[in-house]
């Protein structure tokens, strides 16, 4: 838990409050009145009660220029999904099974624990990159072709294009 | 069959393909690390494209399959990548140690964490 002030605090619970709300529309899908203004209700309620835990993000996030770099994002990292699901069935199909596994450290330049924590999910769905801990800005992944062991080389290798993104969301 | 059955159908398939992988890299992999590495990837794009495909495949008789699919999908891709990174932080600190096969330095740059950690814990 932050020590905020209320206007950040206010501006974080409204973004909970929008994110809540979204996400009953999706479950209940439908638009009638009586729906919505449940879903208002309850939402608001939960919202009050977790604000101090969930403090992802302020209103920020909702400005047209993140929701676009945020829609970059979602595109990027299905196609690196979906490569890195094409290099797993290539080195499980090869009979020689060629990997040259270690660990590698690198720093980050984010700032926030949200947007690490994002970037941490990325490289571990990223092609050959499975993310082990975090300690202050350095991350420890394990490489499954390992081409360098340098920080700054693996940082460009691995991190780079997603923090580029994340960088300009939060 | 409608033209949203068969598409459905096909995300399923190609689905079902990821996973099978997912289960022979678990197999085939040497060591736990590796064995994550091909078991988080698979099982996400798997279980995303399989579940999906169910949404799709049920939206020619109710639309709003697509929508409690889409979260469910989202869910996945949120908390897969988690429980892995959990899983593979609690083997190294049980000191099982990755394997190496390159004689290269610094291939394990996590282990010294682990040294301080323990002369830290006797000190």
């Amino acid at each position: 838990m932050e020590n905020l002030s209320f206007s950040s605090k206010m501006s974080r619970f409204l973004v909970l409050w929008f994110f809540l709300m979204v996400l009953w529309v999706l479950f209940t899908a439908s638009f009638a009145a009586q729906e919505l203004l449940a879903g208002l209700g309850v939402s608001a309620l939960i919202a009050v009660l977790s604000v101090n835990v969930f403090t992802c993000c302020s209103l920020k996030i909702l400005y047209p220029k993140s929701l676009f770099y945020i829609f970059v994002f979602i595109i990027v990292f299905t196609i690196e999904l979906v490569k890195s699901n094409l290099d797993v069935a290539r080195r499980v199909l090869t009979p020689s099974l060629p990997i040259n596994p270690g660990i590698v450290k690198f720093k980050t330049k984010l700032k926030s624990n949200f947007s690490r924590m994002v970037l941490a999910n990325a490289i571990t769905l990223t092609p050959g990159t499975l993310s082990i801990d975090l300690i202050d800005d350095t991350f420890y992944v394990h490489w499954i072709d390992v081409q360098t062991t340098d920080p700054e080389q693996v940082h460009k290798e691995i991190a780079e294009k997603f923090e580029k993104i994340l960088l300009k969301i939060f | 069959m409608s033209l949203l059955e068969i598409i459905g159908g096909i995300f399923i398939l190609v689905g079902s393909v990821f996973l099978f992988l997912g289960g022979l890299g678990i197999f085939r992999m040497p060591d736990v690390y590796n064995r994550l590495q091909a078991g988080t990837k698979a099982t996400t794009l798997g279980a995303m494209s399989v579940i999906l495909g169910v949404g799709i495949s049920q939206a020619a008789t109710d639309w709003t399959w697509i929508l409690k699919t889409l979260v469910i999908v989202i869910f996945i891709a949120y908390s897969n990548p988690i429980s892995s990174h959990a899983l593979a932080r609690a083997m190294y600190k049980r000191k099982k140690f990755p394997l190496v096969k390159s004689k290269a330095e610094n291939m394990d740059a996590y282990r010294e964490i682990i040294e301080t950690e323990k002369e830290e814990v006797k000190s």
